[in-house]
């Protein structure tokens, strides 16, 4: 039995009629079209599916669609404005902040939640520590952490 | 995931009729459990009543002597919320080390405890402070909760509302956590309350309980010396891939040593 569903992704409003077990990744990916958003582990362990709910980051395969109705949902892909990255999203492709790029939009979403989380104040302990629910099988963290720093920096000095 | 009914009720009256009009219902809180569970296709509910939609189980406040955090509290609002922090700072540290953010993002209180994970964070708390647990049918002392392996005193139909922690004069949790999945190992909570020091271990065994050679010792003299010596019985504590029961033991009494020596 299919149920409506309505939130906010992007901005935008979707609407969709999903099985009440449909998980929030399966209506992003499969109902919205909206692939930036990837299934890792589908054990919430390894973070690529990460969005953000009313604000704040979640594991989007380890909530049900329905439970986001409502809600306001930010994708990947609502990221960049008229063309623009988002200064985390341009500090990962200054600093190379990804080799193969599966866990990057999960990193991404992570970076900026943390950063508001910390007000712009972070230091390198801080983000190792708060990247601790994505994981990068590239071990490319080095310069994930030097991008997450550097996306910081520019947040606030772009006041986004 | 096996299909089922969904519901998101805006009262505990609804979500326990919704429960009792179901062949099989199961309530779902923050879920970081409840559906890796149903993934792997472990259970399979006919139904499942979520419970974020009612206002009456969110808050956190304080109220006299005590700490009173709703069931659907979740860990993020727990680790950040100013009161928490000045009243049982070891509460607010305890629920910043569950899972990683986006789990804290999730995860509440009532839903940890009603699963009663042997290796969870909070049931330290739960029985470290003595706390009470406040259902829509009675009050449940933390002594009484937990009753195993995956098990508590509650009853079909029964919801928490929230739980109530006594302000300690100190207290201190330490955890030596899996590195991969950051549940317990061995979790030990000390506390010094009005009414006696406590104990209480989680990760150690099928669920948690309270030392009570170490809470005699502490109530003599509050300091991880006091504690170095005291070793845990191995029986019964779990033995897995992770680490035997011996080692588990041993790291109950470091633990234990750390946990008093960093008591405020």
């Amino acid at each position: 039995m299919s149920v409506s569903v309505s939130m906010k992704v992007n901005g935008k409003t979707a609407t969709g009629n999903v099985e009440p077990r449909t998980l929030l990744v399966q209506f992003i990916r499969e109902h919205l079209g909206l692939t930036g958003t990837h299934v890792g582990c589908d054990t919430s362990q390894c973070g690529a599916c990460v969005v953000h709910v009313d604000g704040k980051s979640i594991k989007s395969c380890t909530m049900l669609a329905l439970r986001a109705d409502g809600a306001d949902v930010s994708t990947i892909e609502g990221l960049a404005k008229d063309g623009t990255l988002h200064p985390m999203q341009e500090a990962f492709r200054e600093h190379h902040g990804l080799q193969c790029g599966f866990c990057t939009p999960g990193m991404v979403m992570s970076a900026i939640d943390l950063v508001k989380r910390h007000n712009y104040k972070l230091d390198e302990k801080t983000v190792r520590h708060g990247l601790e629910g994505n994981l990068c099988r590239c071990t490319g963290y080095h310069n994930i952490v030097k991008a997450v720093l550097a996306g910081a920096e520019a947040m606030q000095a772009k006041g986004v | 995931m096996y299909d089922f009914q969904y519901h998101r009720p805006k009262s505990v009256a609804d979500a326990v009729a919704a429960l009792k009009k179901a062949a099989d219902g199961k309530l779902i809180a923050g879920g970081q459990t409840l559906l890796p569970t149903l993934k792997m296709r472990l259970a399979q509910p006919t139904d499942l009543v979520d419970l974020s939609g009612v206002p009456e189980l969110r808050g956190i406040k304080v109220e006299g002597n005590a700490v009173v955090i709703g069931a659907m509290a979740k860990h993020a609002e727990v680790s950040a919320s100013a009161e928490v922090q000045k009243a049982i700072p070891a509460l607010a540290m305890l629920a910043s080390e569950i899972g990683d953010a986006q789990v804290r993002n999730m995860g509440t209180l009532g839903g940890s405890i009603a699963n009663s994970d042997p290796a969870a964070d909070y049931p330290a708390a739960i029985v470290g402070l003595n706390a009470t647990i406040k259902t829509n049918e009675r009050t449940i002392a933390a002594d009484d909760f937990f009753k195993g392996i995956f098990t508590t005193a509650l009853k079909e139909g029964e919801v928490i509302i929230s739980v109530s922690f006594p302000v300690p004069e100190k207290a201190a949790y330490m955890k030596f956590d899996n590195p991969a999945s950051r549940f317990a190992m061995v979790g030990v909570f000390v506390a010094k309350l009005a009414g006696g020091v406590r104990v209480a271990v989680t990760g150690a065994g099928p669920s948690v309980f309270r030392v009570k050679a170490m809470e005699e010792a502490l109530a003599k003299d509050f300091s991880g010396k006091a504690v170095e010596n005291i070793k845990v019985p191995t029986t019964g504590l779990n033995s897995d891939i992770h680490g035997s029961a011996e080692y588990r033991a041993h790291l109950v009494t470091v633990m234990a040593k750390r946990a008093a020596d960093a008591a405020k």
